[in-house]
């Protein structure tokens, strides 16, 4: 191992460490008063744990509890984070390959004609900063179903970052290389499949990248909105009961599942990338 | 002939009738009686050699439900006495005509599904002690998922799941937590509820078209009376006088909710424009605590546990109940679709009896402690025991420093009063939630089902009143049902 590479995990773990510290003398246990108490005391709760942000070992020792029992099912408003992340990426997966399939044609197109491209330009412009959550109420009266309204919205929210990507990545094809696929006598097809598409990928993958990291913060958005199941439901019930430990390990939850989604694009991508 | 309730769950069930089939009863009264094929002569006991192994054989092809077996022996027995009993000019007459004609033929001419469901309903009626429970015969669909916000006055509709309600009458209900009643709303007119729970005025704004697409909606019960409060943040404990709320930013759970209207009935009687004076947002209940503590608004008049919640968190003080602007008055309800109710009949009717049971056990307080421990866990509330239970019993902090006792804080009473539907609909008016003219009772009558109520709440056994309309008293002022137009008119502070 080189020298930089242990300073750097060594780094690494000493702001874990102090962080962790640093949780632990800032936050107070809000553990229950164990003083004799009067009748109006205990209706106020000081017999039980109040609410209060929890510290790293408390959340440490939750996410023990809850990790060692992912896909428990108390009921339909009661399931394990397991089962609810589970729901999450597979809504967001179901909007996300959607999205690819129609972005990624469509995107090609509008790429390799310039009056399409600029024709389209004022929609997608238009349409492209729209918070996803603002389809919601539309989604939901049109297409009379909350799961499809949460998989429309994670569509819309990454299709244009897709479209857009492509587009371009198609636009910025060298022209010495369409010039030399001409000289070559190459039709249309074969010069999308063979020089375009293979020059476009590593641009068309940055979309996919982006894409993927907004499907997976608009999800919690939209479930916590719909309710029923997924991340965003779990953080929403715990808020309800004010159990902040719970909201706290469920978003270090959302962060590793978004970095292992992140880190899975990144990885197909590699297989694409070219050296000039 | 598959019948679609009465599953044979338990083994000693089917065992018991296996054993009646092999031993008592001709095996061929299970036969199908339009096909010429089948021999329907042999009597009991008859131990010819192609007798039992037919008899094992009609074991092995049971039908699958008691119901079903009491509708063969049915149409056995009237095939049977339509040949005076001879099975030879029976096979022979359907042999000529052909099974499907000859059923088809039958069933123009006899009603065979009443005559079925009319035994069956006898046999039940025998095996309930004499109690008519018409309602369970056929249920159209026993899988149903209903829609539920977390707040006690949903207390019939969740505790029903926990509690076993409506697996007495042979529904199996999923009973799903709702983030807000916007939510509820749509996921109700995308019939992805069957049934939900709902604030009172919800249902006549839908079917009035207010506030969303018409749909006719109805009500067949009212589930909590009383129950919610007007709940201010701590730094607001010496203004108790609402003339010094001018400014306040108060938290509604829904526009057409009893929580907005009663509030904007309480601030405008010591003279504050409620669209003026103060501000009204719509938040939902699981979110006010965290509003109020975040300064975010004043107070709040929204349903329980979550003004308990405030007290408990130590961020707000109870102001007062809502019982004492109006003794009795409606909160939220039991609701559907009418078209649910019209094609599932039989469904509809079983849930609302395990509704109105729900409702008529959770009315008395002895059971109120074990009602607040089954509804606080995770799948339902989700939250504090204590909380629930301060609630329910009525025994609660008020987050000044007493202990108050109010039995009443929170009652349950089915009966939908249609007086009660007509004064929401005169609060919409005034406060200009509909502009055009209301036909105030004939939407009432609609939406509330008050008869209907009553002939359940008599059919199980409980008492209901004589009449729909009666006079109530909201802050001393009354009002008269029958004089909805003068009762807008008569308020000085009003939209428009």
């Amino acid at each position: 191992m080189s020298k930089e590479r242990i300073q750097t995990i060594t780094l690494s773990l000493v702001i874990l460490f102090v962080s962790f510290v640093v949780g632990e003398i800032v936050t107070n246990t809000g553990n229950a008063s164990t003083k004799e108490l009067t009748e109006y005391e205990k209706l106020m709760g000081l017999g039980e744990p109040q609410a209060h942000v929890p510290g790293p070992s408390e959340v440490l020792k939750l996410a023990v509890k809850e990790l060692s029992n992912p896909f428990y099912d108390n009921g339909s408003n009661d399931k394990g984070i397991g089962t609810q992340l589970f729901y999450s990426i597979l809504r967001v997966m179901a909007g996300y390959f959607l999205a690819v399939l129609i972005a990624i044609p469509l995107g090609f197109l509008t790429g390799m004609s310039p009056i399409f491209y600029n024709a389209l330009q004022p929609y997608i412009q238009v349409l492209k900063p729209i918070s996803p959550l603002a389809w919601m109420p539309l989604a939901l009266f049109v297409i009379k179903d909350s799961i499809l309204s949460s998989v429309f919205v994670i569509f819309i929210c990454s299709i244009w970052p897709i479209l857009i990507n492509t587009a371009f990545g198609v636009m910025s094809v060298k022209k010495d290389w369409l010039n030399v696929s001409r000289t070559l006598e190459m039709g249309t097809l074969e010069t999308a499949f063979k020089v375009i598409l293979p020059a476009a990928l590593p641009t068309i993958f940055t979309g996919l990248r982006i894409s993927m990291g907004i499907s997976w913060l608009v999800i919690v958005a939209a479930e916590m909105l719909v309710g029923g199941t997924g991340i965003g439901y779990y953080v929403w019930n715990e808020w309800n009961n004010l159990d902040l430990t719970s909201v706290v390990f469920s978003i270090f939850m959302i962060g590793i599942v978004g970095m292992g989604l992140d880190l899975l694009i990144a990885q197909a991508s590699k297989y694409f990338m070219y050296q000039e | 002939m598959k019948g679609n309730s009465y599953p044979i769950k338990n083994g000693n069930l089917q065992k018991l009738l296996t054993n009646l089939i092999l031993r008592i009863m001709p095996y061929n009264s299970l036969d199908n009686p339009y096909s010429e094929k089948s021999d329907l002569s042999h009597g009991a006991g008859c131990s010819c050699g192609p007798c039992s192994a037919k008899k094992k054989a009609a074991v092995n092809t049971l039908p699958d439900t008691e119901e079903s077996i009491v509708n063969r022996f049915v149409e056995t027995a009237i095939v049977k006495s339509m040949f005076g009993g001879n099975d030879m000019n029976r096979r022979r007459f359907i042999s000529a005509v052909g099974e499907s004609t000859f059923k088809a033929a039958l069933a123009t001419a006899l009603p065979m599904g009443l005559l079925q469901s009319c035994v069956n309903d006898k046999k039940k009626q025998v095996e309930n002690g004499g109690a008519t429970t018409k309602s369970v015969s056929k249920l159209e669909k026993t899988k149903l998922n209903i829609g539920f916000v977390p707040i006690t006055c949903a207390t019939p509709i969740i505790m029903s799941k926990p509690m076993g309600f409506y697996e007495k009458y042979g529904l199996d209900v999923d009973v799903i937590k709702t983030a807000g009643w916007a939510v509820a709303r749509d996921k109700s007119l995308n019939k992805e509820y069957d049934a939900s729970h709902m604030l009172t005025p919800m249902p006549l704004a839908m079917t009035m078209g207010a506030g969303s697409i018409a749909s006719p909606y109805i009500m067949p019960a009212v589930e909590n009376i009383n129950g919610q409060a007007i709940c201010l943040h701590l730094k607001h404990k010496d203004k108790r006088d609402p003339k010094q709320w001018k400014g306040f930013k108060f938290g509604v759970p829904f526009e057409y909710s009893m929580h907005n209207f009663l509030l904007r009935y309480y601030v405008a009687e010591f003279g504050l424009d409620p669209d003026k004076d103060i501000q009204i947002r719509v938040v939902p209940p699981p979110e006010m605590v965290a509003n109020l503590r975040a300064g975010n608004l004043d107070g709040y008049l929204s349903p329980d546990p979550f003004n308990q919640r405030a007290v408990y968190e130590n961020v707000g003080f109870l102001h007062m109940l809502t019982k004492d602007i109006w003794e009795g008055h409606p909160c939220c309800a039991f609701a559907c679709s009418e078209d649910f109710a019209k094609t599932n009949p039989n469904t509809y009717a079983a849930l609302f009896s395990a509704i109105i049971d729900a409702t008529q056990y959770s009315s008395k307080h002895e059971n109120r402690a074990a009602i607040a421990e089954a509804i606080s866990p995770k799948n339902y509330l989700n939250q504090p025991p204590s909380v629930v239970a301060q609630v329910l019993t009525g025994k609660y902090a008020d987050g000044l420093g007493n202990v108050k006792d109010a039995p009443d804080r929170i009652g349950f009473d089915p009966f939908p009063w249609h007086s009660m539907g007509v004064w929401i609909l005169t609060q919409m008016k005034r406060w200009g939630y509909v502009k055009k003219d209301i036909n105030y009772k004939a939407i009432a009558e609609q939406v509330y089902l008050a008869t209907d109520c009553a002939n359940k709440m008599k059919e199980l056994g409980y008492e209901a009143p004589g009449t729909t309309y009666k006079k109530h008293y909201i802050m001393g002022k009354e009002f008269d049902p029958n004089k909805p137009e003068e009762y807008v008119d008569s308020f000085a502070i009003k939209a428009n």
